[in-house]
């Protein structure tokens, strides 16, 4: 468990002294959202109905972008390897990035979100699920992309290669992201939706830091 | 003890060298001779685990390494031609939570101590990032001195430090073997490290 | 009985013997390819009279997807037998069959576009089984660039092999989550005549069936037949520096 504080705690002061690095993915997911109503037009209602795809979408390519620096640093400096022969089990030290790279990743877009949200006319019912659903929805983007970004470790083309792998997968977070939006407005209600996002979290927390491990040392050996 | 039996590496589909075996006991050391691109990384690496052998076995006290796995990495420290520095962090920050990576928990007096002894004091509380070649190297090398493990296997420790420094990290090394350390290094340079039990392999050599 | 199937995971042992095996494979696929499509296109019935002879393009598309599907599991299951018995063979066995298994979910996609030109009206609708479809092309095409990202063929054969299993673990998920999408959104964006919807589900005659399973049949023996070859062709190009393709070259067998 120290290990995974000391991972959490040098990762995040790493960002706190380069913090260009985190508000360049928040503002890449704003001027995504902010896109839409230029290229589709201003009206409310249709802008109420592309509300949640548009900024599940946007969540999905903002992981994705920041995918690149989640292994890609610690590999140039040797503090990867230094991680592959660390007496703690490599998942738990790989876990630690994970939920470092989704404080810095994912949980500024879940706060910036209701912000967003004002953009598209969202009622609050829905902003609220909209949180809800991006808050238990990308720690699994961030589960998920860091197989993808292990796999494609130090490959030329590894930003595009390792969206091609990635995306696929972020599918059924998309679908029950955004669904659970859909649900609550039109009034279905968004429990089951969030119940499967929360399923599939405890899924992506459990195989995950495996699967990227595993992949981590098929990179290095 | 460190056994290795007929080992063989390749990188690619070059063979690096094969039917390699030695020991190293405790209170030993063995200084790993050959031109560039014999194996001798490739060997350091392997020996740490991070590069799978193609053939042949490395085993700590008669168990290989690849069953060990964190057990054997608890007996290791690594020093490759990376530093594993972060440039964001100080001198201190990074060896405190590099060896709170690997699980050692250090006081923050004993790293300011070693910083000294190597010489960097002044590196303590600068970010990486600003510091010559010679400092991180030594920065580096204080995270090795304090994790405690018997086993150093240091890939050219000496390179990019002055005069000085080679003296003061030879002593260091010397001193961890007669406590009953083992080291495992390469150096291109002249080290004469005053120690009865070292031993030598070459490699790369033709016939 | 006992037979030694490791002996046949070492490549020079399996060359020749997937050698023999192709012409076979071969001439069962055309075999079958041949009577199936008489079968299909003279024995089968005519469906009624708004479909007449567009739905027969379902003894291509049925198959096709099937197999589409089958490969991915059998490449993860080459992938999980390469990772436990550290069998170069086995990594080989399951990218050999990548490329045909994008072409038959590329096959699926296109025949079920041209069949739902005159069923649906349009080539594409947003319905679960084409839109899994579309999604099992994109895994697939994700395994081939990760395939050939890769130089060195030790770390591409695991990575391959990882994200192959990785995937068919999200199979499920990803299909299950398709459909539940689409049965959510089923009054907004699928609003294609709900008739033309109905036709698709057609009472299989036996003609039909037996059409069906001779083409499944030729695919299979196909998919055999290329993933044999391309296993060849990458162990002689892997294992070029090694004594049994030396030999081969000699002798002018490769």
């Amino acid at each position: 468990m120290g290990a995974l504080r000391s991972i959490l705690v040098r990762d995040l002061t790493i960002a706190m002294r380069r913090k260009a690095d985190v508000l360049t993915v928040l503002f890449f997911f704003i001027i995504v959202v902010s896109l839409f109503p230029l290229g589709i037009g201003p009206e409310a209602d249709t802008l109420r109905t592309i509300a949640p795809g548009v900024m599940w979408v946007a969540a999905l390519l903002a992981s994705m972008l920041s995918l690149g620096r989640l292994f890609y640093n610690d590999y140039m400096d040797g503090t990867l390897e230094q991680m592959l022969i660390a007496p703690q089990p490599l998942g738990l030290l790989v876990m630690g990035k994970i939920i470092a790279h989704w404080l810095l990743s994912g949980v500024p877009l879940v706060l910036i979100t209701p912000l967003l949200g004002l953009q598209y006319d969202l009622s609050a019912d829905a902003l609220l699920v909209l949180v809800a659903a991006l808050l238990l929805g990308t720690p699994i983007l961030s589960f998920l992309g860091a197989i993808g970004a292990a796999l494609t470790l130090g490959l030329r083309g590894g930003g595009a290669l390792v969206s091609l792998l990635v995306l696929p997968l972020y599918i059924p977070v998309l679908v029950f992201g955004a669904g659970a939006v859909d649900a609550t407005v039109s009034g279905l209600g968004a429990e089951a939706h969030l119940a499967l996002l929360g399923a599939g979290l405890l899924l992506s927390l459990v195989l995950a830091p495996w699967a990227t491990a595993a992949a981590l040392r098929i990179a290095f050996e | 003890m460190l056994s290795v039996q007929a080992l063989a590496c390749e990188r690619g589909d070059k063979k690096l060298f094969d039917n390699l075996s030695f020991e190293v006991e405790a209170g030993h050391a063995l200084h790993v001779h050959g031109p560039n691109g014999a194996g001798k990384t490739t060997l350091l690496r392997a020996l740490c685990g991070l590069v799978a052998p193609a053939a042949g076995r490395i085993c700590w006290d008669g168990e290989d390494i690849h069953d060990l796995r964190e057990d054997y990495f608890r007996k290791v420290s690594y020093f490759g031609h990376l530093n594993a520095l972060k440039d964001e962090l100080t001198g201190l920050e990074n060896v405190v939570l590099g060896l709170g990576l690997a699980g050692h928990a250090v006081e923050e007096a004993a790293v300011s101590e070693m910083l000294a002894r190597l010489g960097v004091e002044i590196c303590q509380d600068l970010p990486v990032k600003v510091l010559s070649q010679g400092q991180k190297k030594r920065v580096a090398l204080a995270r090795i001195m304090l994790a405690g493990t018997p086993l150093w296997i240091l890939d050219e420790p000496f390179t990019a430090l002055d005069v000085h420094a080679v003296d003061v990290l030879s002593r260091m090394i010397v001193e961890h073997v007669t406590n009953g350390g083992m080291a495992v290094l390469t150096t291109h340079q002249d080290v004469g490290l005053d120690l009865s039990q070292v031993r030598h392999i070459h490699l790369g050599k033709r016939g | 009985m006992s037979i030694n199937w490791f002996k046949y995971s070492s490549p020079a042992s399996f060359y020749p013997l997937a050698g023999s095996m192709i012409p076979w494979f071969t001439a069962a696929a055309v075999l079958f390819g041949l009577v199936g499509l008489y079968v299909s296109f003279f024995v089968a019935p005519l469906a009624d009279w708004q479909q007449g002879q567009s739905y027969k393009i379902m003894f291509i598309h049925v198959p096709a997807a099937w197999m589409s599907m089958f490969i991915y599991v059998v490449m993860a299951f080459w992938a999980i037998v390469g990772m436990i018995f550290k069998t170069r063979l086995s990594f080989m066995m399951g990218s050999a069959l990548a490329p045909t298994g994008a072409i038959f979910a590329f096959l699926g996609l296109w025949t079920g576009a041209l069949w739902g030109k005159p069923t649906w009206g349009t080539y594409w609708v947003w319905d679960a089984r084409l839109t899994s479809q579309l999604i099992l092309f994109f895994l697939y095409i994700g395994y081939i660039a990760l395939a050939s990202a890769i130089e060195d063929p030790r770390r591409a054969d695991r990575a391959t092999g990882l994200l192959a299993i990785v995937g068919v673990v999200n199979v499920p998920i990803i299909y299950f989550s398709v459909k539940w999408w689409s049965t959510l959104h089923q009054g907004s964006s699928i609003n294609f005549n709900p008739a033309g919807a109905d036709q698709r589900a057609l009472s299989m005659t036996d003609s039909m069936f037996v059409a069906m399973l001779l083409m499944t049949f030729c695919f299979w023996c196909y998919t055999i037949a290329v993933a044999l070859y391309r296993v060849r062709c990458e162990m002689v190009e892997r294992e070029k520096n090694n004594d049994w393709v030396q030999d081969l070259v000699k002798s002018g067998d490769a």
